[in-house]
């Protein structure tokens, strides 16, 4: 009898002291990218966890273009202030090999597919990295003004190389990384062996060469909602940006804008934790990203954005756009409508070649 | 010389092809935006002299003559581009009504003396029109964005309803956004309660520093000087960088004391400057005859001393205000999410989603600073009309 009581007393104590979810936080601050893509984050994911954990208080911060610098001061200063960061999962594998991202046993600590396929499997491809558990695929690809294109709408990636049939501005990404490739097939280069001649010197100067027709009319942008503006703006006829940002001024935004799918990249978005937790924030961190990974979370986001859900088991479960009522299954990057002509996006090489092609492309981009 | 002096110009050689030229450039733009250039220049430089030979000759009253070139001009608008054309149109009108007469009656004499060359006119006039370009340039990009910010779409762009005056081209809604908004209230609770504090501690801190620096007898005061001011001399970056180590270790970082100690020290300076810059003015036997008839040093400070450098102190208390309130740098390092103040939300609003919001808030800042400014300028008029000085 004695036992029970102290038992009880105690779990009550213990319960008085961390609330009702034990051992866990009951704050968290959760890092991405703001603008629309968090706000399908807090929809899909923060809000429903909040709903289901009384006095759980959440934070956004709009930190995820700056997360390596800021892990890696954090980390320098001994304060670790972030729970769970969404990141790229170029910068994943950066923070992992330095060590600043927590490694992940994604089947032990990550929910199983509703049909039992652990979620290693799930996932497949997807895991890039031991710290990078996989949120969304998304992808780089072209939109353009579809008053400006005549009765002529592209169809092909090299119309972004066509100054005589598209003359006027177009916008790229003030990087290296998906120019260099996209040139390289507009020269002709086979789409098996950008990557082969691109670790070549001369294969760098073929595509620089390729990229100097045009860089008079190029305007570079280094943040996702620069083509967006641009494009309403018709500042340019054509722009490469986020599959997202350009469903957003095409769908919501009404404006006379369509897509140019062919040659997209596809890249992942994920979350990873950082090391150097608190054991109770370690425990939030990890049930938050248990609950906001599942098959049907992850389908969830798509209902507020067109990024597809990394989960083999989400896509099935993909339905209608929250507000516009509109089916956005045929609005993914992954739909195979859309899918036709891909570029996969090689992280390996990008990693080896990343800092010198970067000079490089800086240098160019003075002269 | 008299104000009204009508030391008239030639009309056939100067006053005619000058508005005709004038008008001619508007015929070009009108013309090049219509796609017929030179016809339109041609047309505008036949408007030009007749209008201005017209109203020279015929319509000796300056108020009937504008009157009569803002109507031509905003009936031709109209018939060019509809409701956008009218507006210019009359703004248009209403300048070369003004100018035909500046020219003609020879206002553009009118500040200089009889004996001047025309070299001596011309450059005067020539200063005048490139202030007035300065002036314009400087207001113009904050004209810009306020009817922008009334934009009824999500961009940064005058939409073509915008410039045919739709009104279903308009709308409130980043207005209602900004108010609706938790993200930006918090953003602007967080900015009013970091701005105040952080301007009292330099105020403070600064008045202090700055009187005791005055004071010949104290050592190393270069030194201590500039280390004092020196926040901002370094770049910003380096001290926020500085800062964010040192607050992390003592566990100020990402807290509200931390943001306010650090916009404090970056305020700082300022007020050392201005007060130290008035000083010098102060006259120091004040302080000892208040000592004579019996007055502590407190009472010394409170009613002599800081009467008369009171307006050293509130303009670098103002520029105090306003570093901590546009700052985004280092609170981007000492601060935590829950410190997110306005510049920081602006900052993350253009890089993230470029929305009109911004350009609603920057437009409500503008004009608080707007009435701010004017509101201490009057009192400060006032409170010199009440101690019997007049402002010079």
């Amino acid at each position: 009898m004695f036992r029970v009581t102290a038992f009880v007393v105690g779990t009550s104590l213990i319960a008085g002291f961390a609330n009702a979810d034990g051992h866990m936080a009951n704050s968290m601050t959760l890092v991405s990218w703001g603008g629309a893509y968090q706000k399908s984050q807090i929809n899909a994911y923060s809000d429903p966890y909040k709903a289901m954990h009384e006095g759980l208080e959440v934070v956004w911060s709009e930190s995820s273009a700056e997360a390596v610098a800021k892990l890696r001061a954090m980390n320098e200063a001994g304060n670790i202030t972030w729970d769970v960061v969404d990141v790229v999962a170029s910068d994943a594998i950066r923070l992992c090999d330095e060590g600043l991202a927590m490694e992940i046993d994604h089947d032990e600590l990550l929910a199983p597919a509703p049909d039992g396929t652990p979620a290693s499997e799930d996932f497949g491809s997807m895991i890039v990295s031991e710290c990078f558990i996989p949120q969304i695929v998304y992808s780089t690809t072209f939109g353009y003004r579809t008053d400006l294109v005549g009765g002529n709408p592209p169809s092909d990636i090299c119309a972004v190389f066509d100054l005589e049939t598209y003359p006027g501005n177009r916008s790229l990404e003030k990087r290296p990384i998906n120019n260099m490739e996209w040139a390289l097939l507009c020269d002709g280069v086979a789409k098996a062996d950008v990557y082969d001649v691109l670790a070549t010197p001369k294969g760098r100067a073929q595509a620089f060469a390729k990229l100097d027709t045009i860089k008079d009319s190029v305007i570079w942008w280094s943040a996702g909602a620069d083509t967006p503006q641009l494009l309403a703006d018709g500042e340019v006829v054509m722009g490469s940006t986020y599959n997202g940002r350009l469903f957003s001024v095409i769908e919501e935004q009404n404006q006379p804008v369509a897509m140019l799918w062919d040659a997209q990249v596809f890249d992942l978005d994920g979350w990873i934790i950082p090391t150097g937790l608190s054991e109770d924030r370690l425990a939030r961190a990890l049930d938050f990203v248990y609950f906001a990974t599942d098959t049907q979370r992850l389908a969830d986001q798509a209902k507020y954005i067109s990024y597809g859900p990394a989960r083999m088991s989400s896509a099935p479960l993909v339905s209608m756009h929250a507000t516009l009522g509109i089916e956005m299954g045929p609005h993914m990057p992954t739909d195979p409508e859309n899918a036709k002509n891909t570029f996969l996006y090689n992280y390996e090489w990008w990693a080896d070649y990343r800092d010198d092609i970067d000079d490089e492309f800086q240098a160019w981009l003075a002269r | 010389m008299t104000a009204g002096n009508t030391c008239s110009v030639p009309l056939v050689p100067v006053v005619m092809p000058s508005t005709a030229i004038a008008v001619a450039l508007i015929g070009l733009l009108v013309g090049i935006a219509h796609g017929f250039a030179l016809p339109g220049a041609a047309v505008g430089a036949a408007i030009g002299a007749v209008l201005a030979f017209m109203l020279v000759r015929y319509v000796p009253d300056r108020r009937a003559g504008s009157l009569i070139a803002t109507g031509l001009f905003t009936f031709l608008g109209f018939a060019v581009s509809g409701l956008t054309g009218l507006v210019l149109g009359a703004i248009v009108g209403l300048t070369l009504g003004w100018f035909v007469y500046w020219l003609a009656r020879g206002t553009y004499r009118r500040n200089l003396p009889t004996y001047a060359s025309p070299v001596h006119v011309l450059s005067h006039n020539a200063f005048r029109a490139f202030c007035g370009a300065v002036l314009f340039f400087l207001i113009a990009p904050i004209l810009t964005i306020m009817p922008l910010s009334f934009n009824a779409q999500d961009f940064f762009t005058f939409t073509p309803e915008m410039l045919d005056f739709v009104a279903a081209g308009y709308s409130l809604k980043h207005y209602r956004d900004f108010f609706g908004n938790p993200d930006w209230q918090q953003a602007l609770r967080n900015s009013v309660q970091i701005a105040p504090v952080a301007t009292l501690l330099s105020v403070s801190f600064g008045t202090l520093a700055a009187i005791g620096l005055s004071q010949s007898d104290v050592p190393y005061r270069r030194t201590i000087m500039a280390v004092l001011i020196s926040p901002m001399i370094v770049p910003l970056i380096i001290s926020a960088a500085g800062m964010y180590f040192f607050y992390s270790r003592i566990g100020l970082q990402g807290t509200y004391l931390g943001v306010v100690l650090s916009h404090a020290a970056l305020g700082i300076p300022f007020v050392i400057i201005t007060v130290t810059a008035t000083l010098v003015g102060f006259d120091r036997s004040l302080t000892r005859a208040a000592a004579i008839m019996g007055a502590g040093p407190m009472r010394v400070f409170f009613r002599v001393q800081m009467p008369l450098i009171l307006p050293g102190v509130i303009s670098g208390g103002l520029f105090a205000f306003i570093t901590s309130f546009d700052e985004v740098v280092v609170v981007l390092f000492v601060g935590s999410v829950g410190q997110k103040t306005l510049p920081w939300q602006m900052f993350i609003g253009l890089r993230e989603q470029i929305s009109p919001t911004i350009l609603a808030v920057a437009t409500i800042l503008v004009a608080v600073s707007i009435v701010l400014l004017t509101t201490v300028e009057l009192l400060r008029r006032r409170s010199e009309r009440l101690r019997g000085i007049t402002p010079g």
